[in-house]
């Protein structure tokens, strides 16, 4: 996907310079100049917009968002970013928006409706102006043209035609949201509906345009760091599939960054998957039907939204985070905890509770390191202070949460059942286990396709990273 | 014919910039360069130093070097070279 990489590649550009303005206490001072040098008038690099001002106005937005804003929060267009950098070096917490659409990049796609392409031969058997029930199709200069006004979607014509000429459009985002909390607005460009979005990232990671960006707090950990503050990392098990690495290295460049202490919560996934198997015995022997995992706010976020029937059934242990978060109070009292994850989700999970003070991303993460000019495997190695086994670590691939749970059953293990992604066969099952119908006792569910490894702020190849991770 | 050598990057830089894919080049060869390519990774080409990590992701081809390297252009420059 070249459009991907050509909107990542950016993003961690904008954040390799933010950092360093960080590290050299400049931000304030060049941060306005950014898009300017970034988006130079000549010589142009590869236009990715109509215009040098268009793209210099999303880069102010983007900008906006990494220092910690909302673009729909926006009040005077006229605030320098500069305004905005000294605000976020100054807060102590962040602002509780995770996502935000920049509605200068959103090219508010087209939207559910039928349409034909070139490919049709304006044919002689016409089957598409014959199956559509509202005759909203007709012939013009020797092709078919569909009335959108009359036409109700059902899709008899596109799947009739022996051209394949008709084509369903819809936009990329909404296609992508399972919580159906993302649609276009009254300007026809797309807005968040918060209180239904589950913050799984999908939209973020699928729009073409790049319009959907976190609400970041890069400048955050980055001004904490800068000012020596007592920080420690919690590292997400997926963290050890990221970089070309040991985990002793990773753990030395965080020291080496900065960070007083670094905890797996693997470590806690240790925990987690000891207490859920002793609660899973519990709960079948008193009859219940099912018990699904809880690590992952993006899947219990839909179920409780979507399939309250089944949410009862939400297993009670805290999540690896949760009891890494306690174990990492102890280890280091008093310091900053910033959880290292590749996750959107877990955002909103750190915003609602209490496990940790900030969330970097992995993008985040490397993009501080590229600011440094640090080579991780160049770092001295120092262990984690709080160290985990592979079945921990292995929370991080889907299936992984299963197997470290029903490792510490004896006897025999209930018939169990690991969903990933949030898509339309996730949600059959899931309505199947809401009606009391799902074939397994043990579920094991998973906002992202492939679990946190592909998460949709990772560096690496998900393939590359479940090959690291090891079986 | 001594098959030429990649090297792809597998250093700090190259891996924020995007170019973990690039490890997995040899699943992606087309047909006509199978074999002929001898794909190794490098801890660190240490051409990202001097602020120039965000030129990164680097390969070396024989031994000239590509920046911004993608699979697609990695693949274009080999099929010049070997035709």
């Amino acid at each position: 996907m070249p459009n991907e990489t050509q909107t990542s590649r950016l993003r961690r550009e904008l954040m390799v310079h933010l950092a360093r303005g960080i590290q050299e206490g400049t931000l304030a001072e060049r941060v306005d100049r950014l898009p300017l040098e970034l988006r130079p008038r000549h010589p142009r690099p590869d236009p990715l917009r109509c215009c040098v001002h268009s793209e210099r106005a999303i880069l102010r937005y983007r900008i906006m968002a990494l220092l910690g804003f909302g673009a729909e929060d926006e009040t005077d267009e006229l605030k320098p970013l500069a305004a905005y950098a000294r605000e976020a070096l100054a807060r102590r917490r962040r602002d509780d928006r995770l996502l935000t659409v920049i509605d200068e990049a959103c090219s508010a796609c087209e939207r559910g409706r039928h349409t034909v392409t070139d490919a049709c031969r304006g044919c002689a058997a016409r089957p598409c102006t014959l199956a559509c029930p509202k005759h909203a199709i007709r012939l013009e200069y020797g092709r078919a043209v569909i009335d959108p006004a009359a036409c109700v979607n059902c899709g008899k014509c596109r799947d009739l035609c022996a051209f394949q000429a008709i084509h369903k459009l819809s936009a990329p985002c909404e296609r992508a949201c399972p919580a159906g909390a993302i649609a276009r607005g009254e300007d026809g460009k797309q807005v968040i509906d918060r209180a239904r979005c589950v913050a799984c990232g999908q939209c973020l990671a699928k729009c073409p345009f790049g319009a959907v960006a976190e609400v970041s707090e890069l400048v955050d950990v980055a001004g904490a760091l800068a000012r020596g503050e007592a920080l420690v990392a919690l590292l997400a098990p997926a963290l050890a599939t990221q970089f070309d690495v040991s985990l002793p290295h990773l753990a030395g460049a965080l020291r080496e960054a900065g960070f007083q202490g670094v905890v797996e919560v693997a470590a806690g996934a240790d925990a987690v998957a000891r207490q859920e198997a002793a609660e899973l015995v519990e709960r079948l022997e008193a009859g219940e039907p099912v018990l699904t995992t809880s690590c992952c706010p993006a899947f219990t976020g839909l179920v409780r939204a979507k399939f309250p029937a089944l949410a009862p059934r939400i297993s009670a242990t805290p999540t690896p985070l949760a009891v890494a978060a306690g174990l990492a109070e102890a280890r280091f009292p008093g310091a900053r905890r910033v959880f290292i994850s590749p996750c959107v989700a877990k955002r909103r999970e750190v915003l609602e509770g209490d496990g940790a003070h900030h969330v970097l991303t992995v993008e985040e993460l490397g993009s501080l390191f590229l600011a440094r000019g640090l080579e991780i495997a160049a770092c001295a190695p120092v262990d984690p202070d709080l160290q985990a086994s592979p079945a921990g670590r292995g929370f991080a691939a889907a299936g992984g949460v299963r197997a470290a749970v029903l490792a510490h059953l004896a006897g025999e293990a209930p018939a169990s059942e690991a969903l990933a992604g949030l898509g339309p066969d996730t949600q059959k099952a899931l309505r199947a286990y809401a009606s009391g119908k799902g074939p397994a006792r043990f579920l094991e569910g998973m906002g992202c396709e492939g679990g946190c490894v592909s998460g949709p702020c990772t560096l690496a190849d998900p393939r590359l990273a479940k090959r690291r991770l090891g079986p | 014919m001594e098959p030429l050598t990649v090297t792809i990057c597998a250093g700090t830089a190259c891996t924020v910039m995007d170019g973990t894919g690039l490890l997995l080049l040899e699943d992606q060869l087309p047909e006509g360069l199978r074999g002929r390519v001898r794909v190794r990774g490098a801890r660190c080409l240490d051409h990202c130093r001097e602020g120039r990590g965000l030129e990164a992701p680097y390969v070396l081809i024989g031994d000239e070097l590509m920046g911004r390297a993608t699979v697609a252009k990695v693949v274009a420059r080999l099929e010049e070279r070997l035709g």
